[in-house]
């Protein structure tokens, strides 16, 4: 009787933040589905009324069927039956259970039998599911893709696709090949015109595709022959109903055992085309991408907060030396730093979110009308904060989710080495999140522009600026400190002027970026809500220690110095 | 087949799986408000095999009926977030006090109210008083056959249904003539969740008396969405016979509730003779446990 929703009162939190009016208005365009749609909002209350009701359905859904199976599911895995997946009975479940919800197409418009939700409420239930079972939330979130359908498809193709997904037919989007992972641009699958039949045929070899046996998947293939890069690649829709692609095994994993990973084989599958030719990596697969990874970034706060629970009870419980651990410094230390870096991380995670938000729904609005200047440059300027803190949200809590899952196992002790404790499952889930959908050094640099052109320091100076409550004063005095060696790191580096020298600090740049701004944004929660008091004050001191750690190694660090760090190859 | 109507029987109940200190009065009554009301448990798994009819049998209606006060409507509102079509909410003060003799008259007398019927179902028992009688008196009191204690409702002809019945000792198909009161146990499928669509439908749906008391700004959401009035019968929609009605209606009297703690003892056995029956008949009526 379970529920991840209710039991977790920082989620109402974050979901009620000021700005939520802003995105609510835009993405209801003022409320006049309600015409069309007998379950679309009245006004802004009853949105915000109709977000919380379903995530509360979410979170019943994952405590009393989701969190229940994923042992089950993570020992029983799927398998490979005549060329096809058949998922785990658990996982099979799961599915159903939120298929019967009505849960599969949550931000897609009404006109599809979407939700017509906006991304915040939609990476709460993330958030919520990846606590529940982090494997299965792969096979869930994949609906992101539809989103990408909706962004880039032909009305034809959204019509023909959008209203199956929202029944609930599964998603994948594939586009790693064995000898192309982070460095998408040698994609070699092949895409070929046939003239007769008036279709695309895709033929080659995908690997490491997450959910590759779903009902319509995403495809990035060649198709302008005898070209090598990005620019010869374009983005295609294949139907599992046509036939043409068998999965011929399933990858043996650490974790997310749930979540089926297929080698696939293309023989002639007929495909459609999404978008323009070409355009495949340059801009659908960055969308797509982007999308996958702000859903990576609500997979590792969930996770944390499963480690994190998991850690407090068992130190309740669990007597040593006549009490319980909890009681030790040792041990409630680290309990309360992971809690600061769960708050931390997940501040972040709407805070993006909320940005995507705002810029995604001006992107479609334009899609109906012109829009005015101010709306214009709106857009643009949410679209920058999006793309700067994507990259730096999925880095960060990915990090933070496997410190917390560490942590959690360490705090169990002998137990929680043993396949008897919840720990160890979560342990090894959260190994991927800082690999998949970009490793964390990948993260690093698309986020390094956000500290070369000096966009993360204006939102911190704009976050510096803002009403506070004067008990809440010392942590900002703390963060002006900071900032100011920040600063100064980033002035060494920049004018050293050596793109070695920017990349061997590129993630220590970041991060202390993400230490500032993370710290202020607990600050902020605080003032709105005294309970995240704690957590303001522990990661002010983490930010404190660790940001200087990073000035300090930049300070004394010198072109000459990466000479003691380079191999041959 | 053409559709079938299908009344789901649905009560709400204080939740008495976790029952903290202060769940009983002094007065040794149920203290009802320190207790969360919820859907009846069996009742669920009830409404459960209705909507597994719905999706099966295009045209098939289900109505949820269910008396009690007038928070009661929220079982309606949780049956049509799941896919019931409407819902009764049968309310009034001369039903306080009703013992399950009691609430069956005034149950039977609504459905009577609620046009042709083809099936009723109810779960086996409500987890307050765990009688299992309303159910089966509700089939007496409409003259329609019973069957008790149904696992799955396996298939319809549209003038029969075939249903399996978990019984003590094992299982048993049956099939039975409509019109037609079935009881349903927990061992049947769980209740699907709440769909999201039909939640954000159906949320506002109010009963005229809720309306009248809320203080909320959709009021005007009532003229142009009729699905969002809920149906409240009292007694005066219902033909019925005062005396048969709340109090005066039942005739089981608390004597006391106390806590028992179950402990196996030596099986008493009995020979099915009348005479064997008639001792523990006056065994029963002595220690006051019928009577």
């Amino acid at each position: 009787m379970a529920n991840y929703y209710n039991d977790n009162k920082d989620l109402k939190f974050h979901l009620s933040h000021p700005l939520m009016q802003k995105i609510v208005a835009l993405k209801e365009r003022n409320f006049t589905d309600k015409e069309k749609f007998d379950y679309a909002p009245i006004d802004f209350e009853d949105a915000m009324d109709s977000y919380d009701r379903v995530l509360e359905v979410v979170g019943e859904i994952c405590g009393d069927i989701i969190a229940p199976n994923a042992e089950g599911v993570d020992q029983e895995g799927p398998e490979v039956v005549d060329g096809h997946v058949n998922y785990a009975s658990g996982t099979a479940e799961n599915i159903k259970a939120l298929v019967d919800a009505g849960l599969m197409g949550i931000t897609l418009p009404r006109k599809y039998s979407g939700l017509n939700f906006p991304i915040v409420p939609y990476i709460m239930a993330a958030d919520i599911v990846s606590r529940a079972d982090a494997g299965f939330v792969n096979i869930w979130g994949l609906q992101d893709c539809a989103e990408t359908l909706n962004e880039f498809a032909s009305p034809e193709q959204k019509e023909h696709y959008l209203p199956r997904v929202c029944k609930g037919e599964t998603m994948a989007m594939d586009l790693t090949e064995p000898d192309a992972g982070s460095d998408l641009q040698s994609v070699q699958l092949k895409a070929t015109y046939d003239e007769k039949k008036g279709v695309w045929m895709l033929n080659g070899v995908k690997r490491f595709i997450t959910n590759g046996d779903g009902d319509i998947s995403l495809v990035l293939a060649r198709s302008e022959e005898g070209t090598k890069d990005g620019r010869g690649l374009s983005m295609f829709v294949y139907d599992k109903q046509q036939g043409g692609v068998t999965v011929r095994r399933i990858e043996h994993k650490m974790g997310i055992i749930g979540s089926p990973t297929c080698e696939l084989v293309f023989k002639n599958a007929p495909a459609e085309l999404v978008g323009t030719r070409r355009m495949g990596l340059i801009k659908y697969v960055m969308a797509l991408m982007n999308g996958a990874r702000l859903g990576i970034a609500a997979q590792s706060v969930g996770v944390s907060e499963a480690a994190y629970r998991e850690a407090l009870d068992y130190a309740r419980e669990r007597q040593q030396f006549g009490k319980a651990i909890i009681e030790f410094p040792a041990v409630y230390e680290m309990l309360s730093v992971m809690k600061a870096k769960l708050d931390a991380s997940r501040t972040l995670l709407y805070e993006t979110a909320r940005f995507v938000d705002v810029y995604k729904t001006y992107q479609h609005i334009a899609e109906e009308r012109k829009l005015e200047k101010e709306e214009r440059d709106e857009m643009k300027e949410y679209q920058r904060w999006a793309d700067f803190f994507t990259p730096l949200a999925k880095g960060i809590s990915s990090e933070y989710c496997n410190q917390n899952a560490y942590d959690a196992v360490q705090i169990h002790g002998g137990s929680g080495f043993m396949k008897d404790y919840p720990v160890e499952r979560i342990y090894r889930d959260a190994r991927i999140t800082s690999i998949y959908e970009g490793t964390t050094q990948l993260q690093v640099v698309a986020a390094i522009r956000g500290v070369t052109t000096g966009g993360y320091l204006k939102k911190i100076r704009e976050y510096e600026k803002a009403d506070l409550k004067p008990e809440l004063e010392k942590f900002r005095r703390t963060l002006i400190s900071l900032t100011e060696d920040y600063e100064e790191a980033v002035k060494k580096v920049h004018d050293a002027e050596d793109n070695e020298f920017l990349d061997f600090h590129a993630r220590r740049l970041v991060e202390m970026a993400g230490y500032i701004i993370m710290s202020y944004l607990l600050v902020l929660d605080t003032n709105r809500d005294n309970s995240f008091l704690r957590s303001a004050a522990v990661f002010n001191k983490i930010a404190k220690a660790e940001v200087r750690s990073r000035a300090e190694f930049i300070r004394a660090s010198s072109l000459e110095d990466i000479g003691h760090y380079k191999y041959e190859a | 087949m053409k559709g079938l109507k299908i009344i789901v029987l649905a009560k709400q109940v204080p939740d008495t799986r976790n029952v903290g200190k202060d769940a009983m009065k002094a007065d040794g009554t149920v203290n009802r408000a320190a207790l969360p009301a919820i859907f009846n448990p069996e009742d669920l798994n009830a409404l459960e095999q209705a909507l597994q009819l719905k999706d099966r049998y295009p045209g098939t209606t289900v109505s949820l009926l269910t008396m009690g006060p007038g928070r009661a409507a929220e079982i309606i509102r949780e049956g049509l977030y799941r896919g019931a079509d409407d819902g009764v909410l049968l309310t009034d003060r001369a039903f306080a006090g009703s013992d399950t003799l009691a609430t069956s008259y005034a149950l039977a007398q609504a459905i009577k109210e609620m046009g042709e019927v083809d099936l009723i179902i109810a779960g086996r028992q409500a987890i307050d008083g765990d009688t299992a009688q309303v159910g089966p008196q509700v089939a007496e009191k409409l003259g329609f056959p019973q069957v008790t204690y149904v696992e799955k409702i396996i298939d319809s002809t549209g003038k029969h249904v075939t249903a399996l019945r978990r019984l003590e000792n094992g299982v048993e198909t049956v099939k039975a003539p409509l019109p037609l009161v079935v009881t349903v146990n927990s061992s049947a499928a769980p209740c699907r969740t709440r769909n999201a669509t039909l939640l954000m439908k159906y949320k506002h749906a109010r009963t005229v008396t809720e309306r009248q008391e809320a203080s909320e700004d959709y009021l005007y959401l009532y003229d142009s969405r009729p699905y969002l009035n809920i149906r409240e019968m009292t007694v005066n929609d219902i033909k019925a016979e005062q005396e048969q009605l709340g109090l005066s209606g039942s005739p089981t009297k608390v004597k006391k509730i106390e806590n028992v703690v179950l402990q196996a003892k030596d099986a008493k056995v009995l020979k099915p003779v009348d005479n064997d029956i008639d001792l523990l008949m006056k065994e029963l009526i002595l220690s006051h446990t019928i009577g």
